[in-house]
């Protein structure tokens, strides 16, 4: 959301001059995730101290947390943008939506795996039904479903307003989905078996995993301004300023 | 009363037409005529409300179609391709249901008035699955004859699947229905004997609007 | 507005009465898959008692979500779905009584006939009426959310699987709450509370769900 507030509003709107921009943004934001994600990694893995229960495997939580937060970010932004393309009827907005799908599933998947990779040697199983990793199992369904949506559609309008409407639907409904699970998971499991990050939380540890949320939201804007570039040459390819661009590429 | 102001229409990535500009007074029959393909469908539909157009607005007695949608949608009758039968249902419920969607009274009595005017008031009582292509066709043009209070008829290729007498009884129809000020938009291949004080012809091909004082 | 909707109402009534087979084949699906699940885990009465619930719910959702394909892809073929977008009235009451005609055809049974499955898994039967009235509750949001999905699918390739992508999530929260009403009444806890919360959920799927799949059928149709 920061990308277009920090310029006027209607200069940026339309695709043509989008791409440029995005083309110029793409790099600082790639390097800044590079850096963030060292950091984190850094902090993550050699200087936050070793947990007194679970020892040296409970760092993917590093990855774990950030990655979840992110799914649950990006997911936000998505319906945010599709909406307005819904409501306004511009392209750019729902370009960006598309855009952004696949980074959040991207993200969803991360802290599923590692949530699996944190369950084995933790408590001995591959996958565990808590709620963290139930309700990013739904919303990595929901991703998907988005996506599908969108591809199985052939008129690029329809499946950008048909999406919009799937993805506003999935965002007042995710609040009710994690509530349902959580409740769930209490109820079966009581409090054992929980993927709530260590009960004392040492400063370093909340800090790794800032950084590294950080710099997992500057990649996800990194990859999402390359990606909606390729989405608006995909989509403006009938413009003669999108020949103009390929023409001269090649 | 009916105005488009450069309408334009691009399905996918085709621009099927832009630029278009009419109006449609009282009394008035509009053809819209091209090649197959050339976005006749399309302006029927944009016209009934359906689909957006990519550029241009529709205006229905001065306000765009957009802002009312309900309220246009009420003063028009649209008849397209498809006959919009229920396989299952028969004649008479079929016209029934339309006609009660479309706020008109749903007697018996009345949808066999208008049955019998296209000549099918025997299939009343037979599901439409059961009924010939000209025989559905009819059924779904009886609609008409229940609504001569309703101003705007777009119909789309309405003489598709229809013998002669059924041609000269809709002819006879849609004349009925424009002398007393009604309007009538209708794509055809064939040529259209209708007594209307105008007959706008809207060529797609071509992209010009010729009045033709009828 | 309520004689229009009426009228869809009755006519959706009458169509389903006049194919009857599709009907009685989405019911004869759900005992089936009922069925399938003592099959495949053993005969074990306690075993198939704690299972029954979700085992129930889940038939009963699944089934449900395959009589989605007859909510607006017929009409839709024959031209009166277009219909229905152009008559005068609001397109959320005819969306209205299209569902709520799809949920006294698809819902409604399966409410009436999980009491004889609950009994295959010796189900007791305080339980068993815990579980018609979640049921009773939880078929209409099924109804809601499917006809939201069912819209936006509308006409496209491969939506009869894709309708389950999109639905099968969000349909999570009401399984949950009403298999766990009857888990409750089983283990003595009381089913109060899951109940309330689904009477919530349907209050919120019947405000937002019908204008959602308006618009959906808004888009689809353009």
């Amino acid at each position: 959301m920061s990308k277009s507030q920090r310029f006027s509003w209607f200069v940026f709107s339309s695709p043509q001059s989008f791409y440029p921009l995005a083309g110029t943004l793409q790099p600082w934001f790639a390097a800044l995730a590079f850096l963030l994600c060292a950091a984190g990694l850094y902090i993550g893995f050699l200087v936050a101290p070793t947990d007194a229960q679970q020892g040296e495997s409970y760092r993917i939580i590093f990855i774990h947390v950030p990655a979840a937060w992110m799914s649950m970010f990006i997911y936000l932004v998505m319906g945010f943008w599709s909406g307005v393309g819904l409501v306004l009827n511009t392209r750019l907005s729902s370009m960006v939506a598309t855009a952004l799908a696949p980074t959040g599933a991207l993200f969803t998947f991360i802290a599923l795996w590692s949530g699996a990779l944190w369950g084995k040697p933790t408590w001995g199983t591959w996958w565990v039904w808590d709620a963290r990793l139930t309700s990013e199992l739904i919303l990595l369904f929901l991703y998907i479903g988005f996506m599908a949506l969108q591809a199985a559609i052939d008129d690029p309008r329809r499946a950008d307003k048909a999406g919009a409407v799937l993805a506003l639907v999935g965002v007042v409904n995710i609040p009710i989905i994690y509530f349902s699970v959580q409740w769930w998971s209490t109820l079966h499991q009581g409090a054992s078996v929980s993927m709530k990050s260590a009960p004392t939380m040492a400063a370093t540890m909340l800090l790794g995993m800032l950084v590294m949320a950080l710099g997992f939201w500057m990649y996800s804007i990194a990859a999402t301004l390359a990606r909606v570039r390729c989405v608006i040459l995909e989509r403006e390819r009938h413009t003669d300023w999108v020949a103009a661009e390929i023409g001269g590429q090649s | 009363m009916l105005e488009a102001r450069r309408l334009e229409c691009t399905r996918g990535e085709r621009r099927l037409f832009s630029e278009l500009s009419f109006k449609l007074g009282r009394g008035q029959l509009l053809r819209v005529a091209g090649a197959n393909g050339s976005g006749k469908t399309s302006l029927l539909r944009i016209m009934c409300g359906l689909v957006a157009p990519s550029a241009g607005e529709l205006r229905w007695r001065g306000r765009p179609i957009r802002a009312e949608r309900e309220e246009y949608s009420r003063n028009l009758v649209f008849i397209g391709h498809l006959n919009a039968l229920k396989d299952d249902l028969t004649a008479l419920e079929n016209l029934q249901i339309a006609a009660a969607l479309g706020g008109m009274p749903a007697d018996a009595g009345r949808m066999l008035a208008g049955l019998d005017r296209f000549g099918v008031a025997h299939c009343a009582e037979l599901p439409a699955k059961v009924l010939s292509q000209g025989q559905r066709r009819r059924v779904a043009l009886a609609r008409l004859a229940l609504s001569p209070a309703v101003p705007l008829w777009i119909l789309d290729e309405p003489f598709s699947a229809l013998d002669v007498g059924a041609v000269v009884e809709l002819e006879r129809l849609l004349s009925a229905h424009l002398a007393p000020g009604g309007m009538v938009v209708l794509t055809t291949h064939q040529e259209v004997q209708v007594v209307a004080h105008a007959v706008l012809r809207v060529d797609l091909d071509a992209h010009a609007a010729a009045l033709l004082a009828a | 507005m309520i004689r229009a909707l009426g009228w869809v109402l009755r006519r959706d009534l009458l169509l389903a009465f006049r194919r009857r087979g599709d009907v009685v084949n989405a019911l004869v699906f759900f005992v089936i898959v009922v069925s399938l699940f003592p099959l495949g885990v053993g005969p074990e009465a306690s075993q198939l008692r704690n299972m029954a619930p979700g085992v129930l719910w889940v038939a009963a959702l699944l089934a449900c979500m395959l009589s989605l394909a007859r909510l607006y892809a017929p009409d839709h073929q024959d031209g009166t779905l277009e219909q229905m977008l152009l008559a005068g009235e609001p397109l959320v009451v005819l969306v209205m009584g299209k569902v709520i005609a799809h949920w006294l055809v698809s819902g409604l049974p399966l409410v009436l006939m999980a009491p004889m499955l609950g009994l295959q898994f010796d189900l007791p039967g305080d339980a068993l009426a815990v579980l018609c009235v979640s049921l009773l509750i939880g078929t209409p949001i099924l109804s809601l959310i499917g006809a939201v999905g069912a819209a936006l699918t509308l006409g496209v390739r491969g939506s009869g699987v894709l309708v389950s992508l999109l639905v099968l999530p969000l349909y999570v929260p009401v399984l949950i709450f009403g298999a766990g009403s009857v888990g409750a009444t089983a283990s003595g806890t009381g089913a109060e509370p899951h109940l309330l919360l689904l009477g919530g959920f349907l209050a919120l799927a019947l405000v937002l769900a019908p204008w959602a799949s308006a618009a959906a059928l808004r888009i689809a149709m353009e």
